[in-house]
C-alpha cells in the first residue's frame, strides 16, 4: 500500500503504524479499535479492546467479560502515538462507528458496516471529509436499491396481521444483533405477542439498558408451553429449520434481509416471505456517501469490491480493493452464532 | 397485468404447495378464460418463440437503467435471472402504478405482435409496456419475453388446480394438455368441458415413471410377479400412429418427429390406431451405443446423410398404451406385453430370471450392453399416470466415483443465484489437477452454504465468471459413465457427475488420479 503510511494491511487486519493500533482486525494484537460488534468485527483475543460507549455493553457480550475494553465518546478525539483518533456515527447498528485517523495532516476514515438509511435504534451516519475513505460493499451493485423502510415494516405488518387472521404464528428471522431491534423499533406492537429467541432477548436487553426505546417482548422459552397463534417471534436465520422452531405450531417464516431483493436468495432458503431490509448502504447509499467524503483515495473492503471499484475508478478516483476476513450481512447464518442457541434448543 | 402479476406474487410468497395450488384455482375461477388459458401455458413453461432478439433486450434494458454494460452483466449475475436484473436495474423502482388490462390481452397484443415488428417498433412497445408497469409487474413481463417462467410449480400442480377449478379429473386435464396446446378462450373451455372424447391425433398419454429401488429386491415379493427390463440410456419416447400419420414424443413433452426419420418409417409399419412407449437409442450392429453418440444428433433439426449413418436410431419398445384405436392402459402390463410383442418390432428383451439371486447376478452385466441397470414393472399392474409409487422401479448399477478437489467455481443461477454453486473437480496428473467433472448437485444447503464461504475466502483468481479456489476440499464424485473424449483436457468425459460426499476427511493429496480414472474406462 505504497501511497499511504497512514493505514496498511497486515496478516492481522487493517493497521496504523503511527498509532501502533489495529482496527477490526481478525488475529490477536495488542490494541484493537473496533468499528462495531458484528462477529466479523469484534473477534476473542486481543489484548486491549478501544470503542465507542455506546457499543461497550455489546462489545463485552461478544468478546467476553474479562476482556480490557476502554471507551470513548463520539467525536472525541484521542492521541495514539503519532496519530489522533476519533469515532463517528455509521449508521449500522447501535454503537456502531467509523474510525477517522489523523497524522502529520493526513486524515483517513474507516468506515466498518455503514447505512445512510434511517434507523431508530442508532445514532444516524455521519459524513466525514478525509483524503482516504475504506469501505464497505456488501451490496455494491444497482440493483440494491432499497425501498423506503416505512414500505417493508408495512408488509411486515401486513403478513403478520395476516397470520394473525389464519391463525398461525409469523416467524420472522433477522441478525440477532441490530437487525431484531431496527424491526422491533419499526413494527406495530399492537397487532399481537411479540416473542424472542434467546439470542435476540440478551441484544434486546442491552439495547433497552442503552435507552432505547422497544415494544415489550417475551422469551419464547421462559416458560412452559404457549401458545403462539397470532404473535410474532424474532429468530436469528440460523433458527429456520431447527428443532426450535418446531415448538410454534403452525407458522409462516419470513427473513428480513438486503439479500431479500433478489428472488433467487428467498427461493433457496425454503422460507416463506423475503423482505428487504438491510444495515447496509444500497448502492446510492454507497456512492452517496463516498462522494460526502470528499476522499480520493478509496479502499473497498468486503462484498462486491468489484463494481464498485469499477465505478469509482471511472469517477477518476484512486480506488483498489483490499482483501479483508469481512464478510457484510452474510445472507446464510446468524451475527452471533455462539449467542446461546443450544441452551435454546 | 395486475390480476396475473398477483398470482405470481402469492405463489412466489409461500412456500407451501397446497397455498400455491390453491392461488391458482382462485386466479382460475376469477379470470376471464382466455386469461386462464395463457396463465395455463406460461405456468407450464410454455414460451412463445423469442418475441425480440434477446441482444437487442438486453440493450434496450442497459438503455433505459443508464448503467455501462459491464454492470448489467454483473448485476444480471448476481440476480441470477435476466428479467428480473433488468426489472431491478429500472428507473425508479417504488413507482406506484397498476395495469388493469387483461393478461391475454398483453400476451395477444403485445408479446405475440413484437416478433413481427421492425426493430424500431419493438423498442418503442418495449418501453411502452415497461412504463405502464410498476416493478412487480414489470418483472412478470420481463420473464414472459425471456421465458423460463418459475415459480416452483410444476405441471403436476397446476393441473391439480385446474382440476380443482373446473371438476374435471386430473388424468383427463393432463392429456387434453399434453401436445400442441394453443391457449385461446375455447381451448380453456375444451380443457373445461364435461365431454371427454376429444383426444386429437397427436396427443400422447401421459407417460408412466419410475422410482429409484432403494430397498433390495426381495422387499417386491416372488420374481415371478416381476418384469425384469434393461434400463437403456436414450431418450424415452412415444410412437403414434393414428390416422395414416406418425408422431414421436419426448417425455419433456416435445414433438420430436422430425428428428428420428428412421422411427416415422417403423411407426408406419404399425396398424392405424397404436401408441408405443419405449426407449430411442443410438443402435449400431445390434448393440447399443453411448447416450454421448445420441447426444450429438438430438440437437439438429437438420440431419445430414453422415451423421444418420453414423448414429442410427432404433426403438426398444417396452409397452403398448393403445391398440386397435383402444386405449389399452388399464389392462395388465402382461397383456399389454402380449400384444407389443404381436407387433413384431424391436423389443427391449425381457429378462428371465428365477430368483433375485439370479437377477442380481445378470443386474451386473448392465455395463457390457450399454445399459444403466434393470427396470422392474409388476406384470399386473396398469399403465398410470405419473409416479405412482410401486409399479415401475429403477434398480440402477452403482455408480463410479470418484475422489477429486474442488478447482473452479462459478455463480449459480434462480433459486442459487450469488451462491457459489458450480463447481468443477480436478484429478492429479503428474503434479498438477486436471479439470475432469462438473457437479451441481448432492450436497445439502448447509454444506453449499460452507462451501461457498470457503471459496469467497480461498479465491485465488477471477477469470470472468469462474473463480479459481485454492485447492484444498476434496469430494465423492459419482457417476453413471465414462467415456474417451478429445474435447475435455483430462481426456475423459464423465455421464451425471454429482457430489456423493464431501470427504472432510481427506486433504487434496489423497484425491485420485487421472490413471485411476482412466482405468475405469478400461473397465467399462
Amino acid at each position: 500500500m505504497a501511497n499511504s503510511s497512514l493505514l496498511t494491511l497486515t496478516d492481522c487486519g487493517l493497521y496504523c503504524p503511527a498509532g501502533d493500533f489495529h482496527i477490526d482486525p481478525w488475529r490477536p494484537v495488542e490494541r484493537a479499535l473496533i468499528t462495531h460488534s458484528h462477529a466479523d468485527h469484534a473477534r476473542v483475543g486481543m489484548k486491549s479492546y478501544l470503542t465507542v460507549s455506546q457499543g461497550a455493553s455489546i462489545l463485552r457480550a461478544r468478546v467476553g467479560e474479562d476482556a480490557a475494553i476502554s471507551t470513548v465518546a463520539y467525536g472525541e478525539s484521542i492521541p495514539l502515538g503519532d496519530a489522533h483518533v476519533s469515532f463517528h456515527p455509521a449508521g449500522h447498528i447501535l454503537g456502531s462507528s467509523q474510525i477517522r485517523v489523523e497524522s502529520r495532516g493526513q486524515v483517513w476514515v474507516v468506515s466498518g458496516d455503514y447505512k445512510i438509511a434511517v434507523d431508530a435504534t442508532c445514532e444516524p451516519f455521519e459524513p466525514i471529509r478525509c483524503h482516504g475513505f475504506v469501505t464497505e460493499a456488501t451490496f455494491a451493485l444497482p440493483i440494491y436499491r432499497w425501498k423506503p423502510q416505512e414500505d417493508t415494516f408495512a408488509e411486515i405488518n401486513q403478513w403478520w396481521r395476516a397470520n394473525r387472521a389464519a391463525g398461525k404464528a409469523s416467524v420472522l428471522y433477522g441478525y440477532a444483533l441490530g437487525k431484531a431491534q431496527r424491526m422491533l423499533a419499526g413494527i406495530d406492537p399492537s397487532i399481537g405477542p411479540i416473542f424472542t429467541h434467546g439470542a435476540v432477548e440478551r441484544l434486546t436487553q442491552i439495547y433497552r439498558d442503552a435507552g432505547v426505546p422497544l415494544p415489550p417482548t417475551h422469551y419464547a422459552m421462559s416458560a412452559g408451553k404457549k401458545d403462539f397463534a397470532g404473535s410474532l417471534i424474532l429468530a436469528p436465520p440460523s433458527a429456520n429449520g431447527s428443532r426450535w422452531i418446531r415448538r410454534f405450531g403452525d407458522f409462516s417464516t419470513a427473513l428480513a434481509s438486503g439479500w431479500m431483493q433478489i428472488r433467487g436468495a428467498r427461493r433457496r432458503r425454503a422460507i416463506d416471505r423475503g423482505f428487504v431490509l438491510s444495515d447496509h448502504a444500497d448502492w446510492p447509499g454507497l456512492l452517496n456517501a463516498i462522494r460526502a467524503t470528499a476522499a480520493e483515495t478509496i479502499w473497498v473492503t468486503h462484498g462486491q469490491s468489484e463494481p464498485l471499484v469499477r465505478t469509482l475508478i471511472e469517477q477518476g478516483l484512486d480506488a483498489r480493493a483490499v482483501q479483508t476476513e469481512f464478510e457484510g450481512e452474510l445472507d446464510e447464518q446468524a451475527a452471533l452464532p455462539e449467542a446461546d442457541e443450544t441452551a435454546d434448543a | 397485468m395486475k390480476q396475473f402479476a398477483q398470482l405470481f406474487d402469492q405463489m412466489d410468497a409461500t412456500n407451501k404447495t397446497n397455498a400455491k395450488v390453491a392461488a391458482m384455482e382462485r386466479y382460475f375461477l376469477e379470470a376471464p378464460p382466455a386469461d386462464s388459458a395463457w396463465a395455463v401455458f406460461f405456468l407450464c413453461g410454455g414460451k412463445l418463440r423469442a418475441p425480440v432478439p434477446m441482444r437487442l433486450f438486453r440493450a434496450w434494458a442497459i438503455e433505459v437503467a443508464e448503467v455501462p454494460e459491464w454492470l448489467f452483466d454483473d448485476c444480471y449475475e448476481a440476480a441470477g435471472d435476466f428479467a428480473e436484473a433488468a426489472a431491478l436495474l429500472f428507473p425508479n423502482p417504488n413507482a406506484t402504478i397498476e395495469d388493469d388490462q387483461p393478461l391475454a390481452d398483453w400476451v395477444e397484443n403485445r408479446l405475440a405482435v413484437l416478433r413481427a415488428l421492425p426493430e424500431g417498433e419493438q423498442k418503442l412497445l418495449i418501453f411502452d409496456s415497461w412504463n405502464r408497469l410498476n416493478a412487480r409487474q414489470r418483472f412478470v413481463w420481463n420473464k414472459l419475453i425471456t421465458g423460463g417462467f418459475r415459480v416452483g410449480v410444476s405441471k403436476a400442480l397446476v393441473i391439480r388446480a385446474i382440476s380443482l377449478a373446473s371438476k374435471i379429473p386430473e388424468d383427463v386435464i393432463a392429456h387434453r394438455l399434453m401436445g400442441d396446446w394453443a391457449p385461446s378462450t375455447s381451448a380453456w373451455d375444451q380443457l373445461r368441458a364435461t365431454d371427454n372424447t376429444d383426444a386429437t391425433v397427436s396427443r400422447p398419454y401421459p407417460f408412466c415413471l419410475a422410482h429409484p429401488l432403494q430397498a433390495l429386491p426381495d422387499s417386491l415379493g416372488s420374481v415371478g410377479n416381476w418384469l425384469a427390463e434393461w434400463k437403456w440410456d436414450g431418450i424415452r419416447a412415444q410412437v403414434i400412429r393414428r390416422e395414416g400419420k406418425a408422431f414421436i414424443w419426448s417425455r419433456g413433452n416435445e414433438l420430436i418427429t422430425e428428428r428420428f426419420p428412421e422411427i416415422v418409417e417403423l411407426a408406419a409399419s404399425l396398424p392405424d390406431g397404436t401408441v408405443v412407449d419405449g426407449e430411442l437409442v443410438g443402435w449400431q450392429s445390434d448393440c447399443v451405443l453411448p447416450f454421448a453418440d445420441l447426444q450429438t444428433r438430438i440437437g439438429r433439426t437438420k440431419l445430414s446423410k453422415s451423421i444418420l449413418a453414423r448414429v442410427p436410431v432404433t426403438l426398444l419398445a417396452f409397452d403398448l398404451l393403445e391398440f386397435n384405436r383402444e386405449d389399452i392402459r388399464g389392462l395388465p402390463l402382461r397383456e399389454r406385453r402380449a400384444m407389443l410383442e404381436s407387433l413384431g418390432i424391436r423389443l427391449s428383451p425381457a429378462i428371465h430370471a428365477a430368483s433375485w439371486e439370479d437377477l442380481t447376478s445378470e443386474r451386473l452385466k448392465a455395463r457390457d450392453l450399454g445399459s444403466e441397470g434393470l427396470m422392474l414393472k409388476r406384470l399386473d399392474s396398469p399403465y398410470n399416470v405419473g409416479r405412482e409409487k410401486g409399479i415401475w422401479w429403477k434398480w440402477k448399477i452403482d455408480p463410479y466415483s470418484v475422489d477429486a478437489v474442488l478447482i473452479y467455481a462459478q455463480k449459480g443461477n434462480g433459486k442459487r443465484a450469488s451462491l457459489f454453486t458450480d463447481y468443477t473437480f480436478g484429478v492429479w496428473s503428474d503434479s498438477k489437477l486436471v479439470p475432469f467433472a462438473k457437479a451441481y448437485s448432492g450436497l445439502t444447503d448447509e454444506e453449499i452454504r460452507d462451501v461457498d464461504r470457503f471459496i469467497r475466502q480461498n479465491t485465488l483468481e477471477k477469470f470472468g465468471p469462474v473463480s479459481t479456489v485454492k485447492p484444498e476440499l476434496v469430494f465423492e464424485i459419482a457417476f453413471e459413465g465414462i467415456q474417451q473424449s478429445t474435447r475435455h483436457k483430462s481426456g475423459v468425459a464423465v455421464r451425471f457427475p454429482r457430489m456423493a460426499r464431501w470427504r472432510q476427511d481427506k486433504r487434496p493429496e489423497d484425491a485420485d488420479s487421472i490413471e485411476t480414472v482412466k482405468a475405469l474406462l478400461e473397465a467399462s
